[in-house]
């Protein structure tokens, strides 16, 4: 229930964010979450796309660092308390998030969040064994 | 491989007799042709024939760089112009330019130490040898073309820059022997695999000589790997006579002086005293048998130490480890002296990083700081921030411990860098102090 997740190293410099998203458009590349984790002197851009390995290619070609990594992406209720009912499993089985953030669309009613923690599978097993929705990755791809 | 079997191991005590014999001679020649010398050596109170021992050299007055450039452009010659055949001037981006001139006798003796520095590792009239370093008034690509000449090699003189011809040239003649400066080949082995996907440990190169700029271990295991060839460092400078004045034997231990033609001394850079062997200090040369331009104790400069103990190559004249840096080079940083190689090791020690990077020094609030650009890699980069910082320190930590002050490191894009087809400008002085 892994989807692959798309991160860039950026200087925090004028135009590097325009750069690496030209270079995923002159390539096709359609965008379906992104964000960034920023630092004084550098930045993080994640993003989920529908094709990972275009938009890795697109990247280096253009000069930049990239790194495929693992992540879920899950379906909350889009009503107060969603994304909390899902850290709420999280916290109680003692399992930490690096990061979260959300979709540019919804799924039907729920809206969706990207999610990496330090235990990937048994975060997976949990929500799943609590009912929560999971996508894949051709669920992602066809949003 | 020897070259001249003979002068290359003459035993100790010979070689000290020949060298006092020619210095002799030396002092004599440049006192009685060059004004400069004379004045010098009357102003020291000093005569040529007080000179009786290799020690007594300590009581001539040193030759600096400065001084070259006050008599520019021929007023260091010994000869007159009609005996000159070749003129080399340096750049003179710090004042006038220093110039030199060779008689065909110096020319001669030019050949003799190149052809012995690549005989020494392994290159013979087999080879097809692939001259880098640039031709145009300066001395690193004639060097390596006499030298290579006069062992009969195939010469392909392709001089500096060009990069992706360079590649094309070595992969379409099958060069074996690679000559530029280090830092140019490795951004020939990283041209030929990212924009050509040659791998470049596929040429058909064996070995390489590099030089002309500092380098490091890490960079020479570096090119060493990415060309699967052997590389050596050289050592020369244009005043002497460019490139030849030492290099290293196949046991990669130190560079051998050909001490037949360059007398050395190592001194404290600050006292001008000389330093007792295996201290470390700034390296004086006097040339023994050069006729157009005696250089006599000229200070280069260069911070190095003479590696004592006897080397299996069988080679008598002393070694010199690799340059550690120059007095020029020499950052002083909150009173601390300090050398841009010590950085560059400790960045290469932190795994992973590419070695490329830039040294940049401010004084933002009345106080020097010193930031580290060092480019990110395919290799160490992480998607997470704590990761990326930890790396960050990590590099901040090892240059701390490398060179006894704090500085401040910056991860930049692959390739963001500068590269150069000459010499490094690694470090950006933004202190307004010169």
């Amino acid at each position: 229930m892994k989807i692959k997740q798309i991160s860039v190293f950026l200087e925090n410099k004028k135009g590097r964010l325009y750069e690496a998203l030209k270079a995923l458009a002159q390539a096709g590349v359609n965008i379906r979450a992104l964000s960034i984790a920023d630092t004084s002197d550098f930045g993080i851009l994640r993003m989920i796309v529908n094709n990972p390995e275009l938009a890795k290619k697109a990247l280096e070609e253009a000069g930049f660092t990239t790194k495929i990594t693992n992540v879920i992406a899950v379906g909350v209720k889009d009503e107060p308390g969603g994304l909390a009912e899902v850290l709420k499993i999280l916290y109680e089985n003692d399992i930490n998030v690096e990061y979260v953030y959300a979709f540019v669309e919804k799924s039907g009613e729920e809206a969706l969040v990207v999610l990496r923690t330090n235990n990937l599978e048994k975060t997976i097993d949990l929500l799943q064994e609590k009912g929560i929705k999971l996508f894949d990755s051709k669920a992602v791809e066809n949003l | 491989m020897f070259w001249n079997k003979e002068a290359e191991t003459l035993p100790l005590e010979k070689l000290r007799e020949l060298q006092l014999e020619r210095l002799k001679k030396v002092v004599k020649y440049a006192y009685e042709r060059v004004p400069f010398y004379r004045k010098r050596f009357d102003e020291a109170g000093i005569k040529p024939e007080d000179i009786k021992t290799l020690e007594d050299i300590r009581y001539i007055p040193f030759t600096s760089k400065a001084d070259l450039r006050e008599v520019y452009p021929f007023g260091m010659f010994a000869v007159p112009l009609s005996e000159i055949v070749e003129i080399h001037s340096s750049s003179g981006t710090t004042g006038k330019p220093v110039v030199m001139g060779y008689t065909k006798n110096d020319i001669e003796v030019w050949k003799e130490v190149m052809a012995r520095s690549l005989a020494m590792i392994g290159v013979t009239k087999d080879d097809i040898i692939q001259i880098a370093y640039g031709y145009g008034l300066f001395t690193g690509g004639l060097g390596f073309h006499y030298g290579a000449l006069t062992i009969g090699a195939t010469i392909v003189p392709a001089s500096a820059g060009n990069t992706r011809r360079q590649i094309e040239l070595m992969r379409d003649f099958g060069t074996t022997v690679l000559c530029c400066t280090p830092s140019y080949a490795l951004y020939l082995a990283e041209y030929a695999k990212d924009e050509m996907g040659i791998d470049p440990s596929g040429l058909k190169l064996k070995v390489g000589s590099f030089g002309a700029e500092m380098w490091t271990e890490e960079m020479r295991k570096e090119i060493e790997k990415r060309f699967n060839i052997k590389a050596y460092n050289v050592y020369g400078l244009t005043e002497i006579i460019g490139p030849g004045v030492a290099h290293e034997c196949p046991e990669q231990k130190g560079l051998h002086i050909w001490e037949d033609h360059f007398y050395p001394e190592i001194i404290d850079p600050e006292t001008g005293e000389p330093l007792s062997e295996g201290e470390r200090g700034e390296l004086v040369l006097t040339t023994l048998t050069k006729e157009g331009v005696p250089m006599i104790r000229f200070r280069t400069r260069d911070i190095t130490a003479f590696i004592t103990g006897e080397c299996p190559c069988g080679r008598t004249g002393r070694r010199i480890e690799r340059i550690r840096g120059r007095s020029d080079d020499m950052i002083k940083v909150r009173g601390v002296m300090l050398f841009p190689y010590q950085i560059e090791q400790a960045i290469l020690e932190v795994q992973g990083v590419e070695p490329h990077y830039q040294i940049i020094l401010t004084r933002p609030h009345h106080l020097d700081e010193i930031e580290v650009q060092v480019e990110m890699s395919k290799e160490t980069f992480s998607d997470e921030v704590k990761e990326i910082e930890a790396l960050r320190r990590k590099l901040e930590k090892r240059i701390e411990e490398a060179v006894g002050i704090r500085v401040k490191v910056t991860l930049v894009e692959p390739k963001t860098i500068p590269r150069f087809e000459g010499k490094a400008k690694r470090v950006i002085d933004k202190r307004g102090l010169s």
